[in-house]
């Protein structure tokens, strides 16, 4: 495994961080990230090659409190908001296999908020974009609001040989 | 008015951009959050409509006689 390049959210925070013109020189990548928002929205949008099209997500996902299953359009990872336990993050990681061929891409997350109390949400999903184009981008975006400083993601890529 | 950051990193050149967003991506951002606003209530109230609903059948099956373990075993 490498790692292709790391993130990190300066002061001020952003709206948003693209990993763009990725190689196809790798089998899988792997995103590992770490993620606090300046909103109160939990979720952080993850776009490929700048599309929000043809995204499909099966999430198991509860907090503490309650646990559901739920079916999405969009692609969500977590992040920790504002409202959280101060100086924790979320804990994700996407695996992409086989991001660059020509078949419809599926892969998984994990998803963990670091705050230990209820209401700290974790998801479990298998994603699907249907789309036979090598994935070249890759976008997070939080919900609503910015990400906060800090907050760091990395992109690592994967042989098999 | 300063609009807010994003960053993009070239990931074959290893350059880093972090520049602010343009007034069409900060109306895309407005548009975005809205609908996200919008899909995250419509599931709360989904959620919501499901668990007033399980509740209510479990108290009507309680009171055909079936015990809080048979219910809960379902």
């Amino acid at each position: 495994m490498e790692l292709i390049e790391t993130i990190t959210v300066g002061s001020g925070g952003v709206a948003s961080v693209t990993f763009s013109a990725i190689p196809a020189t790798y089998t899988d990548l792997r995103l590992v990230t770490s993620l606090r928002g300046t909103g109160t929205g939990t979720d952080t949008r993850i776009d490929f090659n700048g599309l929000t099209t043809n995204q499909s997500q099966i999430m198991s996902r509860g907090n503490g409190v309650a646990a559901s299953s739920v079916t999405e359009a969009n692609f969500y990872g977590i992040q920790v908001t504002s409202s959280q336990t101060a100086n924790t993050f979320s804990n994700g990681e996407l695996y992409i296999p086989n991001y660059a061929g020509a078949n419809n891409k599926s892969f998984s997350q994990t998803d963990v908020q670091e705050t230990n109390a209820n209401g700290a949400w974790m998801y479990l999903s298998a994603l699907l974009w249907s789309s036979t184009a090598a994935i070249t981008s890759i976008k997070f975006a939080p919900g609503a609001g910015n990400f906060a400083q800090f907050s760091s993601l990395s992109l690592y890529g994967i042989k098999s040989t | 008015m300063t609009h807010p950051k994003s960053i993009e990193v070239n990931c074959t050149t290893g350059e880093v951009v972090e520049r602010e967003l343009t007034a069409a991506e900060m109306e895309q951002r407005v548009i975005d959050a809205a609908a996200y606003a919008i899909e995250k209530a419509e599931q709360e109230a989904e959620a919501t409509a499901k668990a007033n609903a399980k509740a209510s059948g479990d108290a009507k099956l309680l009171a055909l006689g079936l015990t809080a373990e048979e219910i809960a075993a379902r």
